[in-house]
C-alpha cells in the first residue's frame, strides 16, 4: 500500500448510516476497506440511525432519543465515521446542538461530535491519506452533496483521492454545488418541487458528459439514480468510496443484478 | 396583503407549470449568483466583513431600545418627527393622517417592503389618495396590481414582453402603434410617465436601508435615482422603516454597505445611496418642508431574545433567495406573502403566524446555500427548524406524518429489532427488485416514485453480512 498513514493506529466506530445499511451494503464495505488501509481498526457498535428524520421535522424529543443510544454506543472509540455527509454532519454539528439544553448529555454529545467524521474528509484530513490503489475505466462525474460541502467543508478531498484511480478522469458537474432536491422527508412532502430539482440535476449529470456519476450520500444517490433511470439517462451511480475501494464491479445502484 | 402562504403547495404547483415564470425564473437562476460570487470573490476581507457586520448588528439589537431612543432624539433634533407604530393598522392611520394634514392626493413611493407590509397602496386608494410607485419594478407591478414576488427586483417574475404588454394595456393615451420592443424604450417611457407624478406628488413615502442612531439619518440605496426624486421634491417625506433597521453609527453603515449591493446584485455599490436627514434647513437649495419617520415594530419586538432573534440582523439583500434552489423553483409569489425565500421562510411565520404559514419553513431541503451567502450570516436552516419544533410542540402537522414518526422512533431506539425489521426488509425488497434494480411504483411510497424510481436495495443489509463475516 503506497499510503504511509501520517497518524498513528487508531479505532474507528463505522456509523453505517441506516440507508448504505439497507440499499447498499457495498459502501459499508468500501467505507472498512478504505479506514483499514488508513490503518484503522474498525468495529461497528449496535446502531440504527442518527436520528435525522425526527430532528429536521422539528421532533427533538425523539430525536433525542435516537441520538442517546449513538452517544453511548460510540463511546469508547477514537473516532466516529460515516459515509455520509448529511449523518456525519448530524453527529458533528447538530448533536452539541439538540443536547444543548441537557447539560448531563451535552458534554458526551460534544465529545462524540469532535470525533466524529465524514468517511472522505477522515481519510484525507486526518489520516493524510493521499492516493488510493483502486482502477475504473471511463469518465465521472461529482455531484457535492450539501451537508458534507456546507457543514464539514468536503470538497476537494473526494477529486484529489479520485484522481489516483487508474483510468478514471473526472468530469466537472455544472452546478455541483446545487441542491439534489432530496432533503430527507422534503422529497416526499414537496415531491413537485424536488422533482424539479432533480431533474435540473440530471440535466446537468447529462450534460458532463460521464458516464457514472458520484457523490458521498445514499439520500441523495438514490434521489438522483432513480430520476436518471426514470428519464431513461444512461449514466451509472455510485457512492464515491466504491470506486475508491475499487468495489466498482457490483451493479451500479438502481442497475439490475445479471448474476 | 392578504396572504396565501397557507396554500403554498398549490401555488408552488401552479408556478411549476407557468412556462413564462419558469423562462423568466431561467434568468435569475444564471444572472445573480455569478454576480454575487465574482464580486465576493474580488474582495479579500469579504469574509472578515461578514463577522464585522454581523457583529454590529448583534450588538445593536442587544441594545435596541437604547439605539432606538438615541435615533429619535436625533430626528427630533433635527426638526423631525417620529411616530411609533406598533400594528400594520396603527402606520397606515398615521400615514394617512400625514397625508390628510398635506392635502395630498397624489403621493410617490420609493421602494418600500414595509410598505408592502402594511399593505399601504390599497388602502391609500381606498382613502381617495393615489399612491405612485417610482421604482420601475415596483410601477410594472403596481399597474398589473401584482405584490412583488422578490424583495429587490420585484418584477423578477416577468420578461420584457410581459412589461411591454402591460404598458400597451396601462398607456393607453400612448399612440397603439409606439415601438417598445426594446428595453430601453421601456425605460424611457415609463420615465416620462413618472417625471410629471414626481412633480404632482405632495407627499414621497421611502423606505429606508438603514436608520442611523449617531445623526437621526436615514440611508436608501437605489439604482434608479427614484428615490432622491421621492424624497427631495414633495412638501412631505415620510420614511417607513422598522424597528431593526437601525445601526449606532454612519461608520458601521459604511461597513455593511460594502457588503450589501456585493451580496444583492454583485455591484460594488448601488448607484446611489441617499442619506436623509431632517426636513429642508433654511439655506438648504431642496428638500420637504416636513420630515416624518414612522418607525413599524409589527411583531418585531416579539422575535427579540427568541430563537428567532437572530433574523432581525437581514439586511434585505436577497442573496439567500437568489441561491434558493426552491425559491428559483417556484418564484416568489408561491410564498404568498410579502417575504419569500429563506428569508420569508423565517421571517414570515413571525409577523403573520406559523399557522398561516407553516408550509415555508417546511418547504425547504436544508441545503444551507442560504446561510453560506448571507451577508449577515443569519443561521436560516437552524430558524426554520425551530419553526419546524413549534408546529411539533403545538401538535401541527399532518396526523400520518405524526404517526410515522413515532413508528420509527419506536423502531430506531431498539436496535436488535431495527436491525431485524432492515433485514427483512431489504430482503424481500432486494429479492422483488433484483431482475430490473428499481421500482417504478411501491405501495406507500408514491410521493417518491410518483416522479422517480426507487432503486432497490441489494438484498442483505450491512450489519447482517458483517454479523455473519465476525461470526466466521
Ligand atoms: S437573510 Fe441574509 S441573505 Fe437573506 S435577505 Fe436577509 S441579509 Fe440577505
Amino acid at each position: 500500500m503506497e499510503n504511509t498513514p501520517a497518524a498513528s493506529p487508531c479505532r474507528v466506530g463505522l456509523f453505517v448510516t441506516c440507508l448504505v445499511d439497507l440499499f447498499r451494503p457495498t459502501v459499508g464495505f468500501a467505507a472498512v476497506k478504505l479506514l483499514e488501509d488508513a490503518g484503522c481498526t474498525v468495529v461497528v457498535p449496535q446502531q440504527t440511525c442518527c436520528g435525522q428524520p425526527a430532528y429536521n421535522s422539528g421532533d427533538k424529543a425523539r430525536a433525542k432519543q435516537v441520538a442517546r443510544q449513538v452517544i453511548a454506543a460510540f463511546a469508547d472509540v477514537d473516532y466516529v465515521v460515516a459515509p455520509s455527509g448529511s449523518c456525519g454532519g448530524m453527529l458533528h454539528e447538530h448533536y452539541p446542538e439538540l443536547f444543548a439544553d441537557e447539560p448531563e448529555t451535552a458534554l458526551a454529545a460534544q465529545h462524540l461530535a469532535k470525533r466524529s467524521h465524514e468517511l472522505i474528509s477522515f481519510l484525507v484530513d486526518v489520516r493524510g491519506m493521499k492516493r488510493v490503489d483502486a482502477r475504473f475505466e471511463g469518465a465521472v462525474t461529482y455531484h457535492d452533496s450539501c451537508s458534507g460541502l456546507r457543514e464539514l467543508g468536503v470538497k476537494q478531498q473526494p477529486r484529489q483521492l479520485l484522481r489516483s484511480v487508474e483510468g478514471l478522469s473526472i468530469r466537472e458537474l455544472p452546478g455541483a454545488e446545487t441542491c439534489c432536491g432530496f432533503g430527507g422527508t422534503f422529497c416526499v412532502k414537496y415531491p413537485a418541487i424536488s422533482d424539479r430539482m432533480v431533474t435540473d440535476k440530471a440535466e446537468d449529470i447529462r450534460r458532463s458528459g460521464a458516464g457514472t456519476l458520484l457523490a458521498g450520500d445514499m439520500g441523495c444517490l438514490l434521489n438522483m439514480a432513480g430520476k436518471l433511470s426514470r428519464l431513461g439517462v444512461p449514466v451509472a451511480v455510485r457512492h464515491v468510496a466504491e470506486v475508491l475501494a475499487d468495489m466498482a464491479d457490483r451493479p451500479s445502484i438502481g442497475a439490475p443484478d445479471r448474476k | 396583503m392578504q396572504s396565501t402562504s397557507h396554500a403554498f403547495k398549490d401555488n408552488a404547483q401552479r408556478a411549476l407549470h407557468d412556462p413564462r415564470l419558469q423562462r423568466a425564473m431561467e434568468n435569475l437562476r444564471h444572472g445573480f449568483q455569478e454576480r454575487r460570487r465574482v464580486a465576493a470573490a474580488a474582495l479579500p476581507e469579504f469574509e472578515q466583513l461578514r463577522d464585522i457586520a454581523r457583529d454590529i448588528k448583534n450588538h445593536t439589537l442587544a441594545n435596541l431600545d437604547w439605539y432606538l431612543e438615541r435615533y429619535e432624539e436625533k430626528v427630533l433634533a433635527s426638526g423631525g418627527h417620529v411616530h411609533w407604530c406598533r400594528t400594520a393598522a396603527e402606520a397606515r392611520e398615521t400615514i394617512l393622517a400625514i397625508c390628510r394634514s398635506a392635502g395630498a392626493r397624489t403621493v410617490t413611493k420609493g421602494k418600500s417592503m414595509i410598505a408592502e407590509e402594511i399593505a399601504l397602496n390599497d388602502f391609500l386608494e381606498e382613502k381617495g389618495i393615489e399612491p405612485v410607485e417610482t421604482d420601475l419594478g415596483e410601477y410594472i407591478i403596481q399597474l398589473r396590481r401584482e405584490p412583488p414576488s422578490h424583495i429587490i427586483a420585484p418584477a423578477v417574475h416577468l420578461n420584457q414582453d410581459d412589461v411591454e404588454d402591460t404598458f400597451r394595456r396601462s398607456h393607453t393615451d400612448l399612440p397603439a402603434d409606439r415601438s417598445l420592443g426594446e428595453a430601453r424604450e421601456l425605460c424611457d417611457e415609463a420615465r416620462t410617465i413618472l417625471r410629471s407624478k414626481f412633480l404632482a406628488a405632495d407627499v414621497g413615502i421611502t423606505g429606508a436601508n438603514f436608520l442611523i442612531a449617531e445623526t437621526g439619518s436615514s440611508i436608501i440605496v437605489t439604482n434608479e435615482g427614484n428615490g432622491d426624486l421621492t424624497q427631495t421634491l414633495p412638501k412631505v417625506h415620510v420614511v417607513l422603516a422598522s424597528l431593526e433597521k437601525v445601526v449606532p453609527t454612519l461608520e458601521d453603515v459604511s461597513t455593511i454597505l460594502r457588503l450589501l449591493a456585493r451580496s444583492a446584485t454583485g455591484q460594488e455599490f448601488s448607484s446611489y445611496t441617499t442619506v436623509s436627514t431632517g426636513p429642508r434647513r433654511p439655506g438648504d437649495l431642496d428638500g420637504p418642508q416636513e420630515y416624518h419617520v414612522v418607525l413599524l415594530d409589527n411583531g418585531r419586538s416579539a422575535m427579540l431574545g427568541t430563537e428567532f432573534h437572530e433574523m432581525l440582523r437581514c439586511i434585505r439583500c436577497s442573496a439567500c433567495m437568489n441561491h434558493c434552489p426552491v425559491y428559483s423553483a417556484v418564484g416568489g409569489h408561491a410564498y404568498g406573502w410579502v417575504y419569500p425565500g429563506p428569508m420569508g421562510a423565517v421571517l414570515t411565520p413571525g409577523l403573520i403566524g406559523i399557522d398561516e404559514a407553516g408550509h415555508l419553513p417546511n418547504a425547504s431541503t436544508f441545503c444551507g446555500r442560504c446561510e453560506s451567502v448571507c451577508p449577515m450570516k443569519i443561521p436560516l436552516p437552524k430558524m426554520m427548524r425551530h419553526w419546524r419544533e413549534r408546529q411539533v410542540e403545538r401538535g401541527l402537522g399532518p396526523a400520518a406524518a405524526r404517526w410515522g414518526l413515532g413508528a420509527w422512533a419506536f423502531l430506531a431506539s431498539r436496535p436488535a429489532l431495527y436491525g431485524l425489521a432492515a433485514k427483512l426488509g431489504a430482503g424481500v425488497l432486494g429479492r422483488l427488485g433484483r431482475r430490473k434494480g428499481r421500482f417504478a411504483a411501491l405501495p406507500l411510497a408514491g410521493g417518491w416514485t410518483g416522479v422517480r424510481d426507487m432503486p432497490a436495495p441489494e438484498g442483505r443489509t450491512f450489519r447482517d453480512q458483517w454479523a455473519e463475516r465476525n461470526r466466521r
